[in-house]
């Protein structure tokens, strides 16, 4: 688990400028700015340009900026590349990614790129977008792939169309291919990143369904509109007695510390590493939500 | 009967007001009943024209028309080219508001018809040629409550008002909607025409909805009414009202809007039983909506709100949330309605609402209030009535007078709009003082004015982007780049004033740039 | 002849076309004309020359877009028009 939260990556296609301009401005922790699906084939060119040089202009803040690039196969993804690599983008995201060869070309493009612009080799990080049966069933060797993996996200879109299926309110379809990137990605120990709610006006099934993969072990969602970032942020908040406890156990790390005893206890009871790590993200969370 | 000499009272030279004697002459009983008053000594007139000459309008007078139809409105163009075709010169218009709707007036302004303007603001062809010099004399901007008191201590002395209402019986009590009689035209409350009807000299009602009497209840009433006139038409509906004001989607105002509603909880002055005013734009608007959810969690209602009125101040006041509204201007048939069937949504006129000194104004009793703004400058004065291209654009309205009056005035804004910059180091145009301005709020940080040390205290211990006022302007010229200065000529084309009367900055006349092509 | 950008607020519309004259003409139509004209048309005579293009009659439609927008559209419309895409990306 990284340093970075990423409860909320909010997707802004890459052609617009009034929203490329603008996205810093919302309390989202990620922006993923879309080359792929949401520029239009003549307009890939336009799009490029007009991120390229937004992220040169634009102060994001301390935002974590994710490029969604074309497929790094052809032409149009090498040129994303590049374009993204000499802007410094954080992390580079490759969709409909199906096995480790994927990785490995969007690897060696970017290395080629970040070569090429004197950038510090791996500085780049990579997400892999999964959205198929095939990419479901690689999702172990593909979180692995690489070290510039920080993490991996699942698109529900293409891969029940792929599944011969159809989005359902309980999410039901989705079970196996959220498990199963859940796993790949724990196993990898990078993050796991859910699919897009897209049904903008229903705030209660975006809530139930951040409830599930908040309960599944996600570290966040992908969302479409600033709208979103509210009740995800609101779900992912831990509660204020969840808070306390994680606070009693950070206490009694320190005092175990100051006493140079290895053994850390809390009301005679000894606590073990899973349950540190799990106050740490507690606190992180808290903190993140400015509630602690 | 006196039988004794009442110059011979003792002390009688004391009183005052006591006229000559009584006689039963002077006395004149008439004997017809209402509905042959109604048919032969009503106020009716079947003609602007007509109108015109009872009235004795002439050369060099004030005429007045209000802005209840916003664009929709018949009434002012129509009367004013009766007005010319009769040939009357250099007269005073004296509107509370101009809208594009108007630019017909160009015309008449270029003939002579009308040679000076007082109004609240202006809008499209009109303002350009107002701006660009047209004419000679400088216009007078005032806010609401300005020109209420303005028209009550006899600044602006109307000599004719021409008000266009949706109702009215041959008597002239007129209002905005008609409980019984609705033909399909509402404008709802006609807050800024009922000053004008309590003082001008002369007060003629147009209507295309002749009511049997009592038109009641009544916003303006028979006791101010000369004249009434049935004409065909006076406004297109769809012009005067959309259905409801729409909610915004546009997630920047949206921001603004949730942010905003966070900085009134913590005020200081969200508590059971507070008031607000919240104006029509997209950011306000959407502040009310935000604002509900705190009310509901904190179980707390407003017993009052004031000003202009939407279907979602309506929604809150159907919901119990607020006790009552004062409107003095209804922005949408949802408000309309609402003062047509709520008993505690009550129709007020502008002097009520706002004028200074007086002895009572309702922005007076405000906590709060949430304004928009054009323009924002580092010292929190803010600019509502030109754009950044120094021409004319919006009206004062009541932004001087609600933010003079509120405990809490908060200004939204976002800080860029395309390339335009929302704070600025010096506004084009002064209208609103910054020091009745506490709190801007904009998608990128809110700053707090240096003189409410109080606020500064409250907001900085919530989760807001606090920031100052400079630092937006940095941020904002970090974005836009620096704009070039706008040319100006001499020749001031605008007087803006302040409620009481003082001038408080003037317009000057933006030079026309030769480059047009390249 | 070439375009690039929208109408769109904030974006730009870009019209290039050859010119045999010597020089970058350009024919500005912008809300802002008044306050950000000359930077405009700096900004897109500056793009034109980093890309290396000398002779072009630059038609700009502006709805207030930022120099980040106005350098893409002017890119973007340049080399469509020169039907390259030997792009010259720069690190940041």
């Amino acid at each position: 688990m990284g340093e970075r939260l990423r409860r909320t990556m909010m997707f802004v296609p890459g052609n617009n400028p009034g929203m490329v301009k603008d996205a810093y401005i919302y309390k989202c922790d990620s922006i993923m700015f879309d080359l792929e699906d949401s520029v239009l084939l003549s307009e890939k060119d336009a799009a490029r340009y007009l991120v390229y040089n937004s992220l040169r202009a634009i102060d994001y803040g301390n935002k974590e900026l994710v490029v969604r690039i074309n497929n790094p196969r052809s032409e149009c993804g090498i040129m994303d590349i590049k374009a993204m690599v000499a802007s410094k983008i954080d992390v580079i995201r490759l969709p409909k990614t199906e096995n480790v060869e994927d990785v490995l070309i969007c690897e060696s493009e970017i290395a080629k790129a970040e070569e090429q612009f004197n950038i510090e080799k791996g500085s780049i990080k990579m997400m892999a977008a999964i959205e198929s049966a095939e990419g479901v069933l690689n999702a172990r060797e593909i979180a692995k792939a690489s070290k510039r993996l920080i993490a991996i996200a699942f698109g529900a879109e293409d891969y029940v169309t792929d599944l011969k299926t159809t989005r359902y309110e309980d999410g039901v379809e989705l079970m196996f291919a959220r498990s199963m990137i859940l796993h790949a990605a724990r196993a990898a120990k990078i993050d796991a990143l859910d699919t897009v709610y897209s049904d903008l006006n229903n705030e209660e099934g975006l809530r139930k369904e951040v409830l599930l993969i908040k309960k599944l072990g996600f570290d966040g969602k992908s969302i479409i509109n600033p709208r979103q970032i509210d009740p995800i942020v609101e779900i992912f908040t831990p509660t204020k007695k969840e808070i306390e406890k994680a606070l009693e156990i950070m206490d009694a790390i320190e005092d175990a510390e100051s006493k140079k005893s290895g053994v850390i206890s809390l009301r005679g009871k000894m606590i073990d590493m899973p349950i540190v790590l799990r106050a740490q993200r507690t606190i992180q969370l808290a903190k993140a939500a400015r509630v602690l | 009967m006196i039988t004794r000499n009442i110059d011979n009272l003792p002390k009688f030279g004391k009183l005052d007001g006591i006229h000559p004697l009584f006689t039963n002459e002077k006395i004149y009983k008439d004997i017809k009943s209402c509905k042959e008053r109604e048919e032969f000594e009503s106020k009716v007139l079947y003609s602007i024209e007509e109108a015109i000459d009872k009235a004795k309008l002439k050369d060099g007078m004030t005429i007045s028309f209000h802005h209840h139809f916003r664009d929709g409105d018949f009434v002012l163009n129509k009367v004013m080219d009766v007005i010319a075709k009769k040939g009357i010169k250099d007269l005073t218009l004296a509107a509370s508001s101009l809208l594009s709707v108007h630019a017909p007036l160009v015309g008449h302004l270029k003939s002579g018809v009308v040679t000076r303007i007082e109004t609240s603001g202006m809008r499209g062809e009109l303002a350009d040629a107002v701006s660009t010099g047209l004419l000679d004399i400088p216009v007078v901007f005032r806010s609401h409550g300005g020109r209420a008191y303005a028209i009550k201590n006899g600044d602006i002395k109307i000599d004719v008002a021409f008000l266009g209402a949706p109702s009215c019986d041959s008597f002239g009590n007129a209002n905005g909607y008609s409980r019984e009689h609705d033909n399909g035209i509402i404008c709802g409350s006609l807050g800024y025409a009922k000053t004008d009807a309590l003082y001008a000299g002369c007060v003629v009602v147009l209507t295309d909805n002749l009511v049997p009497f009592p038109n009641v209840p009544a916003g303006i009433s028979q006791s101010d009414v000369d004249y009434v006139v049935k004409v065909d038409a006076i406004g297109d509906p769809n012009g005067i009202m959309s259905g409801a004001t729409r909610f915004t989607k546009n997630p920047k105002e949206l921001l603004i809007a949730e942010t905003t509603a966070e900085v009134i909880e913590h005020s200081g002055v969200f508590t059971d039983g507070f008031s607000f005013q919240i104006g029509s734009g997209g950011a306000s608007l959407a502040t009310a909506r935000f604002l509900k959810e705190k009310m509901l969690k904190k179980n707390i209602k407003a017993d009052f709100v004031l000003g202009g009125i939407t279907g979602e101040i309506v929604k809150l006041h159907e919901e119990g949330l607020i006790k009552k509204i004062l409107d003095v201007q209804s922005f949408d048939l949802e408000a309309a309605n609402s003062l047509k069937n709520n008993r505690f949504h009550q129709q007020i006129s502008a002097y009520y609402y706002a004028s200074p000194n007086n002895l009572g104004t309702a922005v007076n009793q405000l906590d709060v209030v949430v304004l928009s703004a054009l323009e924002v400058d580092v010292n929190f004065n803010v600019n509502v009535l030109t754009g950044s291209d120094g021409s004319i654009i919006g009206a004062i309205g009541g932004h001087q007078d609600t933010a003079a009056g509120a405990s809490v005035s908060i200004v939204v804004c976002p800080l860029t709009r395309g390339r335009i910059a929302s704070v600025v180091d010096v506004v084009n145009t002064v209208v609103t003082p910054g020091k009745t301005i506490d709190i801007i709020v904009t998608d990128q940080g809110v700053a707090i004015n240096p003189n409410r040390k109080d606020l500064i205290e409250r907001l900085s211990k919530i989760d807001i982007n606090l920031t100052t006022i400079e630092k937006l302007r940095d941020k904002a010229v970090s974005l836009v780049g620096k704009a070039k200065s706008i040319e100006y000529t001499d020749k001031v084309v605008g007087i803006v004033t302040y409620r009481d009367g003082s001038i408080i900055d003037l317009i000057y006349q933006v030079k026309e740039s030769i480059d047009q092509i390249y | 002849m070439a375009t690039a950008g929208t109408l769109e607020s904030s974006d730009i519309l870009i019209t290039v076309e050859n010119d045999d004259s010597n020089g970058i003409h350009i024919h500005l139509e912008s809300p802002v004309k008044k306050q950000f004209g000359d930077q405009i048309k700096q900004v897109i005579r500056d793009t034109a020359k980093f890309i290396g293009v000398e002779n072009a009659k630059i038609t700009a439609i502006d709805q207030g877009a930022l120099d980040c927008v106005i350098k893409a559209r002017t890119s973007t419309a340049l080399y469509r028009a020169c039907e390259s895409v030997d792009y010259k990306w720069e690190k940041k």
